[in-house]
């Protein structure tokens, strides 16, 4: 094993902590991540690459790791692609390895996951030593400052302040306009609005194409130092450094300390290179070439320090530029984001005492702008050149002779080498952009950590061009994967979506109604008796309320309340018909448009008084209704003097249907007129049905006699048993929207968003009849004097009547193979036509009364003749009663 | 996610609100008078400009009011918020 006798920051030698890896059980320490373990264990190539099934091993130590991708399970609850080198060891983990693919779990207990919205003065991306000093100092004033660090711990000391809020295991993964950040802590989703943003997110290590170097036991320099450092976990026990930047040689001493031995140091700028790796499922040795002399060095660790790339992911969401510096071979942070500051290695700072002091003067100046005294902040000194020797901007090593690109891996997670990149250059991609989308390269879920800059600076070189005018490509939110049950926290199951029910839910639930969402209400689809199914349930309802009595729950239609002077003539600007000219205890049925002159709503308006009116709409539409109804007041009519109020859940309705309505009606009320004389279709009576104080409307949505009781919410269960109860004589029958959709079918009446879809107008569908003659404008009305309103051909209305049910949605054609001329928008059984039929927009259908169309549907054509879509009582003889 | 000036209720989250599109685009005085190429520029031809222009947003978290944002479209820096009906500043 090749845990270190000594060292080891993050470990605890006493506590040894039981996992499982691919089924074997293994020991780690507590303080280890996955990875370290598995190093310690002496696991090298364990992965298996996802397209070329290639051996794989870890490469880094945090996000950057493209391979090590594992599915965790713990206490029930499976993730799947996590990162090994992000997982913290704790007892019990079964950790199984992952070929580039994770799959969910769908038996997986849910985790308990949440949300805080919070405002802070100051937000500190990043625990390393820049931001540590960053927080210190914004924090001293008394500023609200959140610390965010990924990792379980911070770099350096953080003086304590009252103000100051730590959050480790927290990665920033979104970054929004106005200080709008969004934090990523194990089971918690942070919202964060800071009035200034300092990004202290440090730098990734890059490595070098060479061919071969996806194999296991090559990997990041400095990641390889991290693991001796931080969990005395030597990666290899014989080295070949490969260098392009000094920090490979301060890598390589660390690992020589520990007792690792150096084989052999190809620093690039010196004119040495690997050119190539051998080995199986690990590295047995790496080749060098110098001069023009190739080599073999035997080793199983080769140690990549090809520069380092500046994490400036959120930088970048947040909108801030990056510009190429040829000097320190790196894209650096150019014009900042309002509100952003960036310090450290993220600013390309690579001396750590510059990076305390740019830190601690950032968060100085961010306490002061946000209104509070600065602390003691840091002096920043000159900025050193730096000791060293500058890094070589190095990309790829050309290969042996002979040998091709194919071995010289970009993106180890996606499988890309620069042969891929050679192939989307020769098929005439320029644009990093596509480039991107072409080859894959960076779109794996280490989002291009270690091969965005990699594979740009190939590209730059295949396209003779200059490293800073090819640009990086955009990156968005999550710059670290988030899991998506942390992103729904609670809002999952029933707490996904409101339920809304009516007063009158209880009453359906007892009588075994079958329920069906519209919007966000449950409403009674169809109440089956014994073992009906839904057809022969709706069959029998439709008799019922065709044939009897029958009774519905009506309540979750919309309802406005529109009061004011100006009421009458409001109304009249929005919807097709003349609502001034409506008598008072009278009833409409209106129609809006919107300004295209498409359908949009539409719904029976009472008028109970000179100046007010209860308007109901459509129930999926009540809250986009009244919006428009708001909209309008507010921004094109101020002067009309309206108050439009929502009253939806303040009344319940139960409709009373059918040719024995009257009677249940006469017996429940029994001082109310209910003859037909008296009490007229679309009339309103105010009075006391049993006992209760209830508005009574004549309207009918299926052409049958009908009453609408209304009564407050919390008398409509009460109204609702009464009506049950005075309807058992007449063998009453509840009925749900199934039924309703029938019956109203039957009677040729449209269903918005059923019929319509935004594409279809009044005229379409077979209600210019609803269009006031006398009116000089509504909203919508020029629209149907547009050419395209006019066209003869539009699609309209009609009824089918097929040789078969169809499914809605089937498709119209006049002849086999012809164009597509329509679609069915409703389909049905009908107990009272005693066949199946359809509603159906058609293409000029107004015109093929008679006709025959073609519905081609899997594995056979059905034929329908088209028909006036009013199939049922087309003499609206049954309105009054039978 | 922005951070948006409601006139009446003061810098509230984006998420409050329900964007309504180009500002300053009233309805037609007289729909009737004109032809169908001027009617189809007030419904359908809007601006799309790189850089400030009004739009109207309605509080409709909150106080459900209209009111106008200019706002630069390249950055999405709110710069003023005023009133529906007030010209632009």
């Amino acid at each position: 094993m090749t845990r270190l006798a000594s060292g080891g920051s993050r470990i605890d030698r006493g506590a040894t902590v039981r996992f499982t890896f691919d089924g074997r059980e293994m020991g780690g320490l507590r303080g280890d991540t996955l990875a370290s373990a598995l190093l310690a264990d002496g696991v090298r190539g364990a992965w298996r690459s996802i397209y070329h099934g290639r051996p794989r091993g870890i490469v880094g130590i945090g996000p950057e790791d493209p391979c090590a991708l594992v599915q965790v399970t713990h206490d029930g609850i499976s993730e799947p692609m996590l990162r090994a080198t992000e997982v913290e060891l704790v007892e019990g983990l079964a950790v199984a390895s992952l070929a580039g693919r994770g799959r969910l779990v769908p038996d997986s207990a849910p985790p308990h996951r949440d949300k805080r919205h919070v405002h802070c003065d100051v937000l500190v991306i990043g625990g390393g030593a820049a931001g540590c000093a960053a927080a210190s100092a914004a924090a001293a004033g008394g500023a609200r400052v959140i610390l965010a660090e990924r990792t379980p711990v911070l770099a350096a000391e953080v003086a304590p302040a009252e103000e100051l809020q730590v959050l480790t295991r927290t990665a920033a993964v979104g970054a929004y306009d106005d200080g709008y950040v969004v934090l990523a802590q194990r089971d918690r989703l942070w919202h964060v609005r800071a009035r200034r943003v300092i990004l202290a997110s440090g730098a990734v290590e890059r490595t070098v194409a060479f061919a071969g170097n996806d194999r296991p036991g090559v990997m990041l320099a400095s990641a390889a130092a991290a693991y001796v450092e931080r969990y005395a976990v030597a990666p290899g026990s014989t080295a070949v450094l490969f260098a392009a930047d000094d920090s490979g040689h301060a890598a390589a001493e660390v690992l020589e300390r520990a007792g690792v031995g150096i084989a052999a140091v190809a620093d690039a700028r010196d004119g040495a290179v690997v050119c190539g790796t051998e080995g199986g499922d690990a590295l047995s040795a790496a080749r060098i070439r110098s001069g023009g002399d190739v080599w073999s060095v035997p080793c199983d660790l080769l140690l990549v320090a090809g520069g380092w790339n500046p994490s400036l992911e959120l930088w970048t969401q947040a909108q801030g530029t990056l510009r190429w510096d040829e000097a320190r071979a790196a894209f650096l942070p150019d014009e900042a984001p309002d509100r952003w500051t960036v310090v450290g290695a993220a600013n390309g700072t690579r001396d750590p005492a510059t990076g305390v002091a740019e830190g601690a003067a950032a968060g100085a100046a961010a306490a002061e702008a946000s209104g509070f005294p600065a602390g003691p902040n840091g002096h920043v000194p000159p900025a050193t050149a730096g000791t060293g020797r500058p890094p070589l901007a190095l990309f790829a090593v050309e290969p042996e002779e002979g040998e091709g690109w194919d071995g010289h891996y970009l993106d180890l997670q996606r499988d890309a080498t620069v042969a891929d990149l050679h192939q989307a250059v020769g098929a005439g991609l320029r644009s990093p952009e596509h480039v991107k989308r072409f080859t894959t390269i960076g779109t794996a879920n280490d989002q291009g950590r270690t091969s965005g800059v990699l594979t740009l600076g190939v590209l730059a070189g295949l396209l003779g061009a200059e490293m800073g005018s090819v640009h990086p490509t955009t990156h968005r939110p999550p710059a670290v994967p988030v899991p998506f049950s942390l992103l729904a926290g609670r809002d999952r199951g029933v707490l996904s979506d409101p339920v809304r029910t009516t007063a009158i839910h209880s009453w359906h639930e007892a009588h075994g109604a079958i329920f069906e969402d519209v919007g966000q209400w449950k409403r009674p689809w169809y109440y089956p008796r014994g073992d009906e199914d839904m057809d022969a349930a709706v069959l029998r309802e439709c008799r019922a309320a065709r044939e009897g009595v029958a009774m519905m729950d009506a309540s979750t239609l919309g309802k406005i309340d529109v009061q004011g002077p100006d009421a009458a003539e409001f109304l009249n600007r929005l919807y097709t018909g003349d609502f001034a000219k409506l008598g008072t205890d009278r009833c409409k049925y209106g129609i809006l448009c919107t300004a295209d002159g498409m359908l949009f709503d539409d719904g029976v308006h009472m008028r109970v008084a000179d100046d007010r009116y209860l308007v109901t709409t459509t129930t999926g539409n009540a809250a986009a209704v009244l919006d428009w109804f708001e909209e309008w007041l507010q921004t094109e009519w101020p002067e009309l003097r309206v108050h439009c109020t929502s009253v939806t859940e303040q009344w319940a309705t139960v409709a009373v249907v059918g040719p024995r309505s009257r009677d249940v009606l006469a017996a429940l009320a029994p001082e109310l007129d209910v003859s037909a004389e008296r009490f007229r279709f679309m009339d309103i009576r105010d009075a006391d049905v049993a006992g209760m104080r209830a508005r009574v409307a004549r309207i009918s949505f299926s052409g049958e006699l009908a009453y609408e009781i209304n009564v407050p919410a919390w008398e409509g269960l009460a109204m609702w048993e009464a009506v049950w109860a005075a309807g058992e004589p007449h063998g009453i029958t509840p009925y749900g929207t199934e039924t309703m959709h029938v019956l109203r079918a039957e009677k040729g009446y449209v269903i918005v968003g059923q019929e319509t879809d935004g594409t279809v107008t009044p005229q379409d569908a077979g209600l210019a009849w609803m269009i006031a003659k006398g009116k000089h404008d509504f909203v919508g009305k020029r629209s149907h004097r547009r050419i395209d309103a006019m066209r003869e051909d539009r699609k309209q209305l009609v009824a089918l009547l097929p040789e078969e049910r169809l499914p809605e949605g089937a498709q119209l054609v006049l002849e086999e193979g012809g164009p597509m001329v329509g679609h069915v928008t409703s389909s049905y059984d009908s107990a009272a036509l005693g066949r199946p039929f359809c509603l159906a927009l058609l293409a000029g259908g107004r015109g093929r009364n008679g006709e025959t169309v073609l519905v081609p549907l899997i594995d056979r054509v059905v034929r329908a003749e088209v028909a006036d879509p009013v199939l049922y009582d087309p003499e609206g003889a049954r309105r009054d009663g039978a | 996610m922005l951070r948006i000036p409601c006139p009446y209720c003061g810098p509230r989250d984006e998420t409050e609100f329900h964007y309504g599109g180009q500002a300053h685009i009233p309805y037609p005085a007289d729909p009737d008078a004109l032809d169908d190429a001027a009617w189809a520029e007030y419904l359908f031809v809007r601006d799309n400009p790189k850089g400030p222009w009004a739009e109207r947003w309605s509080h409709s978290g909150g106080c459900r009011r209209w009111f106008n944002v200019i706002r630069d479209t390249a950055t999405h820096k709110v710069i003023s918020s005023y009133e529906a009906g007030e010209p632009r500043p």
